[in-house]
């Protein structure tokens, strides 16, 4: 286990740690931006939609919300084939942390909507806007300022959640370091480089949590 | 398709299920204790007035808080063993659980820390109680009164973390799951009875915390 085997070893595996590192952040980009469009609409959806459908957007947040992410990973990669639809396990696990980021951003912004003052939509509707008009001038930007931390910190724990879709046999970095390790049994090395990858990824996604954070601070 | 349901075979193992499941609670207690230890000294050492205890008990929360606890499960269980340590499973998986939770729940104390008002502190000092006494009889049930609401989310977040065990080939309830499904291919009855399972614990959990909440009253 001396450096140099370390560091040849991490050269030979270069460009499978690239594509490892390239599948996590791709498949946490598109779970993040998927569960934050499907996030949004649950959100608005609880805190202003008619009672059935507030019924049913509860039911769908809180059973997701008592699930663990690898049982939904899992569900994910078994279930859909036996109704004939075949996923491959990186559309099963990005659909996976799809629905459990929407699920949490869906309570985020349901929050974010409800603490706004009623006074906001009345002198939005006083105004003459309609609805719509509303919820994208009025309440989404002023929750959108109350959103950005606890989204940004979702964005982290998604990264996380990512590694799961290794066990699934999605190439991700952590399935690449553990095919790695198997050829060279050189475990505490690589794994360590793993969580380091992590690390740098979260790292960056908080850098640009305070910057955006930053910006939108009130004048 | 053609699929028909048939509950036959999980109720057939329902008491492995079960058995899982208080497997998993007993694991996200041990958990917790453990956490909760780590949390209130790394809570503390993160208010402390010396400079390193600070940057030590920051860089500790940043480093677990950002790896993904699979990542930690693995290190524990397949790296560790390189450098002497070997653990069984059980030990194993509790350690790196442990651990983590230490990062999440020193956050948590963090908070309650500086949510207490200083002239409650400095009241304690000044009818003649030591920096320690103070430390335990004034701040200590102040802020776990206060934390108690984190502490809890943060219980049924580590509850559900337990599925990541399956990895490890610990027999709890996602292990199980997996195994009735590929025993008897009753995919959809396996994986809804055991997010069930873990969305109804969740739920009693959370109405139990929250009754708990009500028993002392906020400071």
């Amino acid at each position: 286990m001396e450096p140099s085997s370390f560091l040849n070893e991490l050269w030979m595996a270069r460009s499978a740690l690239g594509a490892g590192l390239i599948c996590t952040i791709g498949v946490s980009a598109a779970a993040i931006s998927g569960g934050t469009l499907l996030g949004l609409l649950l959100g608005v959806s609880l805190a202003e939609g008619p009672m059935p459908l507030r019924f049913v957007c509860r039911a769908y947040v809180d059973l997701l919300r008592g699930t663990p992410v690898l049982v939904l990973v899992l569900a994910a990669f078994y279930v859909p084939s036996t109704f004939g639809l075949n996923l491959d396990a990186l559309s099963a696990g990005i659909l996976a942390l799809t629905l459990f980021c929407g699920a949490h951003v869906g309570e985020i912004v349901r929050g974010a909507l409800q603490s706004i003052p009623p006074g906001q939509t009345e002198a939005g509707r006083s105004i003459g806007l309609t609805y719509p008009q509303i919820l994208a001038y009025v309440l989404l930007p002023q929750a959108f300022r109350a959103i950005l931390p606890t989204w940004i910190n979702t964005g982290a724990e998604l990264v996380k959640a990512s590694s799961l879709l290794s066990i699934i046999g999605v190439g991700d970095v952590l399935l690449k370091v553990q095919e790695i390790i198997g050829r060279n049994f050189l475990s505490l090395d690589f794994y360590m480089l793993a969580g380091a990858c992590y690390l740098a990824i979260n790292f960056a996604i908080e850098q640009f949590g305070k910057a955006a954070e930053r910006r939108l601070a009130p004048q | 398709m053609g699929y028909t349901v048939n509950f036959t075979a999980v109720w057939g193992s329902f008491d492995k299920l079960m058995a899982g499941l208080a497997l998993g609670l007993g694991l996200a207690i041990a958990a917790v204790l453990m956490g909760s230890v780590i949390g209130l000294a790394v809570g503390f050492a993160s208010v402390s007035p010396i400079r390193w205890v600070r940057t030590t008990a920051s860089l500790y929360v940043t480093v677990f808080r950002n790896l993904p606890i699979l990542v930690i499960v693995l290190v524990a269980y397949f790296a560790l063993p390189d450098l002497g340590i070997s653990l069984d499973k059980y030990t194993s998986f509790i350690l790196s659980l442990g651990i983590y939770a230490g990062a999440y729940l020193a956050e948590v104390f963090r908070a309650g820390l500086l949510s207490i008002p200083k002239g409650v502190v400095e009241a304690g000092r000044a009818i003649g109680l030591t920096r320690l006494q103070t430390n335990f009889y004034v701040i200590a049930p102040i802020m776990l009164r206060n934390a108690l609401p984190a502490l809890g989310s943060t219980m049924i977040s580590l509850f559900k973390d337990t599925s990541i065990a399956a990895v490890i080939a610990i027999p709890e309830l996602t292990f199980q799951a997996r195994k009735i499904n590929t025993e008897t291919f009753r995919v959809v009855e396996s994986w809804s009875v055991a997010a069930g399972l873990y969305v109804a614990t969740c739920f009693l959990l959370a109405a139990g915390l929250r009754r708990l909440e009500r028993q002392f009253p906020k400071f």
